[in-house]
């Protein structure tokens, strides 16, 4: 490309464009952050303070939201209580306060764990097989591919709730209705042919002369999958696992639908939070907080990888 | 290192005949530069020894057995690719590791190392076994390219246009290094290119190839000096052989049956001043010697010139053919 050619591009914006453009990102980061700080705010709030109207801005921060998200109390004589040995801990301190004691951890933690193990999981299995399938998709010749690329495409175009029922039904004949793996295979399904589609632009991107050159230099097709188009392909990888993981980890509509117990994820579970005499906001509050964390966490590590993600085939390397 | 031999090789891509029933053994130690323009079947031949494409017909044996079920791994063929030659995500020395590292091979760690040192100096590239394989110069990627293909002692090397993508100069320097180190280790190789100049200067044999067939197999002097078509002999010589009608200039002895003459620098003789049949048009100065554009009745010629030849533009001068090439209507050698 000539630099004529692109001049336009790279010339530098003009300082009020600039400030214009800066003004309209913090406003827009505004608008988005205030409900995530609203519920990080009510989380540290005590159950009074949550409900008080005006909201209250200025207010004693306390960890009893997260106390009663973590335990399952009750209610004793306040004589019962002074006559227990000294606290142990914050929350045994919050706990006594409001005249009740920890009778043991909640199902929190549990329901934690399902999402990770259900969100994780299913996210590898879609990167992992719809992977394979881009490779497959990309180097071979794969009878009637186009059309099973547009089958493939075709099962994202109906809304996933619109199965609901027919999938209830086959998950309880199944015995898949509330388990992890029945969860994991379903947000599997739902992601994969985002993954196929992701990946395989990915891949064709490779040029396909490294896999050649690594099968004359003494490798089989797989190894040198593994060896030569895998570690050039780990940008895609990354993007496709973070989309996967995003919709697997947020996904509500199936899950309160289909677990209520062993296998319940974290999303039907923070509503359910009843404190004593209505909702438990704070505690809600800090169940969204903690819920928010994994993915912040691992969208700030592959942030590069997201953003590349998003404008793949835009931009031409 | 091993004799190669291609019996009645066809390959067909769709509509197109890539490969027609080509014929070629390769000697042990030869270098061998298949010459031909684009499409006509270099990189497919290539590919079809290589294990990457199959042929629709025709037996391909390396060493004396038979190759056509062996995956290219088994092959025992080192390849070097025009473009896309090293692995961006390795360093220089792993990429020339990577073919010694195959598990199907199983090297000690010590002899992987002692070997990739000794082909690195060999391509001149050890100072920079450390460097990422895209922050070289292009002469640096091709050099550790060839380098990733001599680590091993295969029976035959194949290397598709691997200067192409370089600069005039780089390109004449790794010309001879890869020359002296073919000589070096007595390689046998199959050398595809578009640039007769590589051919003439590299190779112990040539083949012209044109649309999938291979029109001649000889050394480079017979090919120049003694060409079966007229295909054959317009792919060599710079300025490109003058084709004119057989009656057109005199000396010349065309046998019965002659359509075309062929005449080279080396078969016309130029006088100035008398008995003038042909006037000269221009006078390209490429500073050693002169292209001179000459017309004959309405004819066109490009001939070398020594620069003192003191003719200017708008001469008239006498052309004389000696000893020029004939062929027939069909395009074949006569005589």
């Amino acid at each position: 490309m000539s630099s004529a050619n692109s001049a336009h591009s790279v010339v530098e914006p003009s300082l009020t464009s600039k400030r214009v453009a800066g003004a309209i990102v913090i406003l827009y980061a505004l608008i988005t952050l205030i409900p995530l700080v609203w519920i990080f705010l009510t989380s540290i709030k005590s159950p009074p303070d949550s409900i008080s109207y005006p909201p209250k801005i200025v207010f004693t921060p306390t960890l009893e939201g997260y106390c009663n998200l973590l335990t399952t109390r009750t209610r004793q004589t306040p004589e019962y209580i002074a006559s227990l040995p000294a606290p142990t801990g914050t929350c045994d301190e919050v706990t006594r306060k409001r005249n009740m004691v920890i009778a043991g951890p909640s199902n929190f933690l549990p329901r934690f764990v399902n999402s990770l193990v259900i969100a994780f999981g299913s996210t590898f299995l879609a990167v992992l097989l719809g992977t394979l399938a881009a490779y497959g998709f990309s180097r071979f010749r794969v009878p009637l591919a186009d059309d099973l690329l547009f089958f493939i495409l075709s099962t994202r175009m109906m809304p996933p709730i619109a199965v609901a029922i027919p999938i209830y039904l086959m998950y309880r004949e199944l015995g898949l209705s509330d388990t992890a793996i029945g969860m994991i295979l379903l947000y599997t399904a739902v992601n994969v042919s985002l993954a196929v589609w992701l990946l395989k632009g990915f891949i064709d991107e490779i040029p396909r002369e490294y896999e050649e050159a690594a099968m004359i230099d003494g490798y089989t097709r797989l190894q040198a999958f593994r060896k030569v188009v895998l570690p050039q392909a780990t940008t895609g990888i990354a993007a496709t696992a973070i989309f996967c993981l995003i919709f697997a980890w947020n996904e509500y509509a199936f899950a309160a639908l289909l677990t209520s117990g062993e296998a319940q994820t974290a999303p039907p579970f923070i509503p359910t939070i009843i404190g004593e005499g209505g909702q438990d906001w704070p505690a809600v509050a800090a169940g969204t907080t903690i819920f928010l964390v994994p993915i912040l966490v691992f969208t700030i590590l592959l942030r590069k990888q997201l953003l590349r993600g998003i404008t793949f085939g835009a931009v031409r390397k | 290192m091993a004799d190669v031999i291609l019996k009645g090789l066809n390959k067909r891509f769709g509509d197109t005949q890539a490969v027609s029933g080509l014929n070629l053994a390769i000697r042990d130690g030869e270098f061998i530069v298949l010459l031909g323009p684009t499409g006509a079947g270099k990189t497919t031949t290539l590919r079809l020894i290589a294990g990457l494409e199959r042929p629709d017909s025709g037996r391909i044996e390396i060493a004396g057995r038979n190759v056509a079920g062996e995956a290219p791994a088994e092959r025992d063929v080192a390849f070097v690719f025009q473009q896309y030659s090293l692995y961006p995500h390795m360093t220089v020395y792993e990429n020339l590791a990577f073919p010694l590292k195959a598990p199907a091979r199983q090297l000690a760690n010590d002899e992987i190392d002692r070997r990739v040192r000794e082909i690195a100096r060999m391509v001149r590239i050890d100072h920079k076994l450390e460097n990422r394989a895209t922050r070289l110069s292009g002469g640096e990627m091709q050099r550790v390219a060839i380098g990733r293909a001599l680590v091993r002692r295969p029976a035959i090397y194949l290397m598709d246009e691997p200067l192409s993508s370089l600069d005039a100069k780089l390109r004449g320097e790794l010309r001879l290094e890869l020359k002296r180190i073919q000589k070096e280790l007595g390689s046998t190789l199959l050398y595809v290119t578009h640039d007769q100049m590589e051919a003439m200067t590299m190779a112990d044999r040539i083949g012209i190839l044109a649309e999938g067939k291979l029109m001649q197999v000889g050394t480079p002097r017979e090919i120049y000096g003694n060409p079966s078509s007229l295909h054959v002999a317009a792919r060599l010589g710079q300025p490109h052989i003058n084709l004119l009608p057989a009656d057109l200039l005199p000396g010349g002895n065309p046998p019965a049956g002659t359509k075309t003459v062929g005449a080279r620098t080396e078969h016309l003789d130029i006088v100035a001043g008398e008995d003038a049949n042909a006037r000269v048009d221009w006078i390209e100065h490429l500073g050693d010697q002169n292209h001179l554009h000459i017309r004959v009745r309405d004819h066109k010629l490009v001939t070398l010139a020594d620069p003192y030849l003191a003719v200017r533009p708008g001469d008239r001068i006498k052309l004389t053919l000696r000893d020029p090439l004939y062929f027939d209507a069909g395009g074949q050698r006569l005589g």
